[in-house]
């Protein structure tokens, strides 16, 4: 017998009187996964994420958790914690009575519960710090200790509420890779919401892309980066080159596109075009090459505008003879024969096998 | 050096003009405060320090009656102030955490308006309540009337406290299996409490010092320590007057310090 999805949202819409902050959102997450929903503030993700938990009631749909469903009840009957993007720990007890509230709500004797809360604070390496209250410890710290009380419970599926938003970058790297560690090692269900996309592609199995109130892709980190289904996709995770481009000719798997220099460029077909279509391609800037000797299979003409040296790799922007800005981006390395070349240069970009992608929208 | 322009102490007369608010407000108090214990009994002429006077107050010859005023006005005092606290806490636990709902707005008016009214207006009005509806004047009506202007005073400084709380601890108990009671119970009431301590003792201030209102429905040949002074008063100021006073406030100082310093208290531990 296949596993029940941990959580499955069916039809799920959220209205605040006329504002439709969620419109009919259907998702599937598996257990054991490491699930994000990622898009910008306001595209309906944290409410999301608060239906799950209880603190938001859904306007239609159901929510259901391990085949239960769970929409009806009130926060404390269902059994998922949430980790608060600013943790949200209680001021007035010290952090062994953090970790172990939760245990202790559901019935645990205080002594189980203490006993349970030092193992958690073990886990997350803050044993030293139990009898600390949460205000005399710094932000990392309070981030663990804020993981350890969510998870004490041993919830059926963890929420967490952009965690790491509040550390600064080389702790969030670091606090990243804890929580894919810790999610493998508990084996339980996270459902990770954030902003960031570095973020998301670093820790997710699979990432759910909303924006507006809807999904706008679900898919693995490396799907979704290399096949983004719409414009809003590509251009919100990574870096993307988007060109206006017109279908010129089908034939078979490949089409012929014309951008708007008179500049041609074949595409493979991912979608239903027919000819005429004024669609955009995007092109990611690490998948080009530049070169001042026209090998003329399918090349983009250009100038180089200038080069931005950011340590890993140098970013070049051109000017195509189309009139639209390009970024390449190339290795900082012998070994990526770096093709840089002084600005006013006239050059010649080659998009690698596959690496355009058709949006329809 | 911008700052300089404006450091509010170079302005002329300054010095002069705080001095002389200072002495108008705190003068007649040291002058009470000096002269109970003064060992004479005269209240202008100064014999040297004693205690005399403070002695007089617990075994001299109105004692007695001080005592017992004095018993009245602590026991109004403590049932008063807890009975308020208690109203001011549900108050501010449905106006701050009850979200918006109608009349929201008018209910704030409705809780605060007793410090803006006239205190003889609310006196009266007392006292024709009570006459209309026959009831017995005593030490209930006392009670009665303290609890009912107590509330605000002990509700703003809960209020205050309560708006400073998040309300995310409160999703927190509840994601963590607390019911909405038990988020109550155990996380916001603590994080209150130095609101709630704060408004009790300031709410027990405003009834030991009452007058008006009290004077007002107060039945005859019941006194309280305020009640008592006046009456004593009337037939002229002796010294014993001015112990009693300067214990009084003594007190009052106490516990308006003792408010202030518990609202201010873990707001950083």
């Amino acid at each position: 017998m296949p596993n029940k999805p941990a959580i499955i949202v069916k039809d799920a819409v959220k209205r605040y009187g006329d504002f439709v902050a969620l419109k009919k959102i259907n998702l599937s997450i598996q257990d054991n996964e490491f699930f994000t929903l990622l898009g910008p503030s306001g595209c309906g993700k944290t409410t999301l994420l608060r239906m799950i938990a209880g603190f938001e009631d859904v306007t239609e749909g159901e929510i259901f958790l391990f085949g239960e469903e769970i929409d009806k009840l009130p926060p404390h009957k269902r059994p998922v914690n949430t980790v608060f993007q600013n943790y949200a720990l209680f001021p007035h007890m010290n952090v062994r009575e953090n970790v172990s509230f939760g245990l202790e709500m559901l019935g645990q004797s205080k002594s189980d519960a203490m006993r349970c809360a030092e193992e958690m604070l073990e886990l997350v390496r803050l044993s030293q710090f139990a009898s600390r209250k949460p205000a005399q410890l710094s932000g990392g710290q309070q981030q663990r200790v804020a993981l350890a009380r969510a998870l004490a419970p041993q919830p059926k599926v963890l929420l967490l509420d952009e965690p790491l938003s509040a550390l600064d970058l080389k702790l969030r790297k670091a606090m990243q890779l804890e929580l894919k560690h810790l999610q493998r090692e508990t084996g339980i269900t996270f459902i990770f919401v954030t902003h960031d996309q570095e973020e998301a592609l670093t820790m997710s199995d699979r990432i759910a892309v909303m924006s507006d109130g809807e999904i706008q892709q679900l898919g693995e980190a490396r799907d979704i980066y290399e096949r983004p289904r719409n414009t809003f996709v590509a251009d919100f995770i990574g870096d993307t080159n988007l060109l206006a481009v017109k279908v010129e000719s089908i034939s078979g798997s490949m089409v012929q596109c014309l951008l708007k220099g008179g500049q041609r460029l074949k595409i493979a077909v991912n979608d239903k075009i027919k000819i005429g279509d004024s669609l955009h391609v995007s092109i990611r800037p690490e998948r080009l090459f530049v070169s001042d000797v026209d090998d003329s299979r399918g090349t983009l003409r250009g100038t180089v505008k200038d080069n931005i040296f950011i340590g890993t790799d140098i970013n070049s922007l051109l000017i195509l003879d189309s009139g639209d800005e390009f970024r390449v981006r190339a290795s900082n390395s012998d070994r990526g024969n770096k093709r840089i070349y002084a600005p006013g240069k006239q050059v010649f970009v080659t998009v690698e096998e596959g690496a355009a992608r058709l949006l329809v929208d | 050096m911008g700052s300089r322009k404006y450091n509010i102490r170079a302005y002329p007369g300054f010095i002069h003009l705080t001095v002389l608010c200072l002495l108008i407000l705190y003068l007649p108090l040291a002058i009470v405060a000096v002269y109970s214990f003064n060992n004479s009994p005269s209240i202008v002429v100064w014999e040297g320090f004693s205690w005399r006077w403070y002695l007089d107050v617990f075994i001299g010859l109105e004692s007695a009656k001080f005592k017992l005023a004095a018993k009245n006005s602590f026991i109004i005092a403590i049932i008063a102030a807890t009975v308020a606290t208690v109203i001011a806490t549900f108050s501010a636990t449905a106006m701050i955490r009850g979200g918006r709902f109608r009349l929201r707005t008018v209910s704030f008016g409705l809780i605060s308006l007793p410090l803006m009214v006239p205190e003889i207006v609310t006196a009266v009005a007392t006292l024709i309540f009570f006459n209309s509806i026959g009831f017995e004047r005593g030490v209930l009506s006392i009670l009665l009337a303290h609890i009912a202007f107590c509330i605000p005073f002990s509700y703003l400084p809960i209020a205050a406290r309560m708006q400073g709380i998040e309300d995310t601890y409160e999703e927190a108990a509840q994601d963590l299996y607390a019911t909405k009671r038990q988020a109550f119970t155990k996380i916001l009431l603590p994080l209150m409490m130095p609101g709630i301590i704060s408004g009790f003792l300031l709410a027990f201030i405003i009834s030991l010092d009452d007058f008006i209102i009290t004077n007002f429905v107060k039945g005859a040949g019941v006194e309280t320590l305020p009640t008592a002074i006046f009456g004593a008063v009337k037939q002229g100021i002796k010294p014993n007057i001015m112990a009693i006073s300067t214990m009084l406030l003594a007190f009052s100082i106490v516990m308006v310090t003792l408010s202030y310093l518990i609202s201010k208290s873990d707001d950083k531990t």
